[in-house]
């Protein structure tokens, strides 16, 4: 199975031979890196970009303008806050113009923790993007559908942002989660896709024949059912919630992982769905707490559903400090916790009303 | 003499010595003909947006009267038209005149000053002056100063790549170039090998809102900072427009051929104000552009006062009647904020409310 920066790498290698990309770029996107995950190797269209990020974005911006179909880089986003405007440029160009103009782009950008990033390694991105209107916002947990939500995003007529959770940029996806025409032999498709170490200059990767397959933006998936507590969530927490509702069926709690995968448009009609039916909720993400993404989720089902509610709804979130902290403990004090997140659900799940 | 502005089609002056001879760049009559009746206009129509503002009829006003010598030549320069083989624009607040050159109807800068919904560029979101119009390439202009510096880098790329024939060009003002997008735009646009075609337009007024160039600057001039990087510059008196038609037809011949960018830094004036938030009042020390060029074509015999006189009194009875009847036209409907929030869906609001309420 392949690795979600493998699938992200031929998600663009269909999109610049099928679906018209023209341009990926980025800083160390081009050749002899291909980028510092290793997300755009062997890529015909990867180039190399000065190191300024307002640069490539208004480089995107202006090329989607120009009738091109960019896919820009910020190579962590921890480094994109000095673009916010430029993003909110590229959100609101189709409705400052009245529709004269579309701005046709993705921004990839890693985001979270879990890789041991210290200060400026792990910010997370989700509350920022969620306040751009104008934009999509996608983040995948694993690799098929971040195949299927690249597709997507690159035939979008919208800026899309692609929000990579870098703590699961290796990680395989499990069986039945394969992408149309990916090897089954992980070591086969390694040697047809990955870059050698050391001298490059002659290396020509080996597409597979890879299959379309788009997963619909605005669309969530059921990570893991339950009839208990809906836990909502999307990245680097999907498969932390989703061991958290294993772990926990064992003690008869049935938690619902719902994986968001578009942060927006959301989807509300399964979020509605699966909060009517186990009436209570906890939200999990790994931004700062304060005007927090889930936050918003809960205002909009304190709203709507008030009175489908069995528990007042939880936010699980980063804690509201200026940074993750390198050392272990500190990470592990400040972003959810498989522990804290089975400790949550438990805790929804017995509220008495 | 210049005769035409049709691309290519003139004698380009080649050293800085012919460019200085006013002589040589004079206009014949009847380009000084046009040259000045679109000045006129696009004065008159500044004119006309700022009594708009000053009677209630629109809630602020920024523009560009005392640019006009610069940006109508800039507009005619323009090979006009949609997609890569055009001129991509990626203009400021100040370019009326750049875009009323082109052809555009004046009466829709009257419609934009009073948020009508017929207003074609915003349907009454933006301010005046923040046009767009894509089928002439001309990108919406912005709030955010020097933010169009960073986006134009991307047009001329695609230009580059695609061998085309179009050029883009970038225009702001001088405090607006500390910004890091100015420096984005030089470093980009001169990669060795990578070279942009790109012509970047510097109208240097002296001022930001209120802040003198002297205390923001230590460069003796802005176009300085390009020669670093390798970029051809040159300095123009933008008070002149058969100056600025000269080293503009220069800057877009050599950007047009050498597929390199170029920088024009023009002196030009403020003639009432940075914005109608400093009062949009007429500042009389000021040099006005239409004085000197009106002058200069009396006595040259290509019109008379009283002709100037006539024209200008007409267009502001045009303008004038073109307001009443905006006036009348319709507002925006509350509900058409959710018009075009993305490109996909939810294009005309169905008056529904948040598109993603399914
Ligand atoms: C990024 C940004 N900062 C501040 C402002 C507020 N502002 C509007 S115009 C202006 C001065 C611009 O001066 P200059 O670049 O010289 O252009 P001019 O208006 O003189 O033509 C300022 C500070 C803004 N619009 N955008």
């Amino acid at each position: 199975m392949a690795t979600m920066i493998q699938a992200i790498r031929m998600a663009l290698h269909v999109g610049e031979e099928r679906l018209g990309v023209t341009d990926i770029f980025g800083q160390d996107v081009g050749p002899p890196l291909g980028g510092i995950f290793t997300g755009t190797q062997g890529l015909k269209t990867a180039w190399n970009s000065p190191l300024d990020e307002r640069g490539i974005v208004g480089m995107a911006i202006g090329l989607a303008l120009a009738g091109q179909k960019p896919v820009a880089e910020i190579q962590f986003c921890d480094y994109a806050f000095n673009v916010i405007d430029l993003l909110k440029i590229a959100g609101n160009i189709h409705w400052a113009s009245a529709g004269d103009w579309n701005v046709s782009l993705v921004m990839m950008t890693p985001v979270g923790a879990g890789i041991r990033g210290s200060i400026y390694h792990s910010h997370s991105f989700d509350a920022q993007a969620t306040r751009i209107p104008g934009w999509k916002v996608v983040m995948p947990s694993n690799p098929r559908d971040a195949y299927g939500l690249m597709l997507s995003a690159i035939a979008d007529p919208n800026p899309v942002m692609f929000l990579e959770p870098k703590a699961l940029l290796r990680v395989k996806g499990q069986p039945g989660e394969q992408i149309p025409g990916e090897p089954s032999d992980d070591k086969a498709l390694s040697k047809m896709i990955d870059a050698p170490l050391g001298d490059r200059s002659a290396w020509k990767p080996e597409w597979p024949k890879l299959g379309e397959f788009y997963v619909p933006i605005g669309k969530a998936r059921i990570a893991c059912s339950g009839n208990d507590v809906t836990v909502l969530t999307y990245g680097r927490n999907v498969p932390m919630c989703t061991l958290a509702a294993n772990e926990l069926a064992k003690e008869g709690i049935g938690a619902e992982v719902v994986d968001l995968r578009s942060l927006h448009p959301y989807d509300w009609a399964e979020i509605k769905q699966s909060v009517q039916k186990t009436h209570r909720v906890l939200c999990v993400n790994e931004d700062t707490e304060i005007t927090n993404f889930g936050e918003h989720l809960i205002r909009r089902i304190t709203e709507e559903l008030f009175y489908e509610l069995h528990a007042p709804p939880k936010l699980l979130a980063g804690a509201h400090v200026p940074g993750v902290g390198l050392a272990d403990a500190l990470e592990r004090a400040t972003v959810p916790q498989v522990s804290s997140i089975k400790a949550a659900i438990a805790m929804l799940a017995r509220h008495e009303p | 003499m210049i005769s035409s502005l049709a691309s290519g089609g003139i004698g380009v002056p080649s050293t800085a010595a012919e460019l200085k001879s006013s002589e040589r760049n004079e206009l014949v009559p009847d380009l000084a003909r046009k040259v000045h009746e679109l000045m006129l206009k696009a004065r008159v129509l500044e004119e006309r947006l700022i009594a708009m503002y000053k009677q209630g009829d629109g809630y602020f006003w920024i523009g560009g009267p005392g640019e006009e010598a610069l940006n109508v030549p800039l507009g005619l320069l323009v090979n006009k038209g949609q997609g890569l083989d055009h001129d991509y624009l990626h203009l400021h607040y100040r370019s009326n005149a750049t875009v009323l050159a082109m052809g555009a109807d004046p009466v829709d800068w009257l419609r934009q000053m009073k948020s009508t919904a017929t207003d074609p560029y915003s349907r009454g979101r933006n301010f005046a002056g923040h046009t767009t119009i894509r089928k002439w390439n001309v990108v919406p202009i912005n709030s955010p100063i020097e933010v169009q510096f960073s986006v134009a880098i991307g047009t001329a790329e695609a230009q580059r790549k695609a061998k085309s024939k179009g050029i883009t060009i970038v225009q702001g003002g001088d405090a607006g170039t500390a910004e890091g997008d100015f420096a984005t735009c030089l470093v980009w646009s001169s990669r060795k090998g990578s070279e942009l075609p790109l012509l970047i337009v510097v109208a240097n007024n002296q001022y930001g809102i209120s802040t003198p160039f002297e205390g923001q600057h230590g460069e003796a001039h802005i176009a300085d900072r390009a020669k670093a990087f390798g970029i051809q510059t040159a300095l123009v008196d933008g008070n002149d427009p058969e100056m600025c038609t000269a080293a503009l037809t220069e800057a877009f011949h050599y950007v047009r051929t050498q597929r390199k960018p170029c920088l024009l830094e023009a002196t030009v004036s403020r003639l009432y104000g940075h914005s109608s938030a400093t009062g949009a009042k007429l500042v009389r020390s000021e040099v006005d552009c239409m004085d000197h060029f009106e002058q200069k074509l009396e006595e040259r015999k290509i019109l008379t006062r009283a002709q100037m006189n006539e024209m200008r009194a007409r267009f502001t009875a045009e303008l004038l009647e073109a307001s009443l009847r905006v006036r009348e036209e319709p507002p925006p409907l509350p509900h058409t904020i959710w018009d075009y929030v993305l490109a996909d869906k939810n294009n005309v609001g169905n008056g529904k409310g948040d598109p993603w309420q399914p």
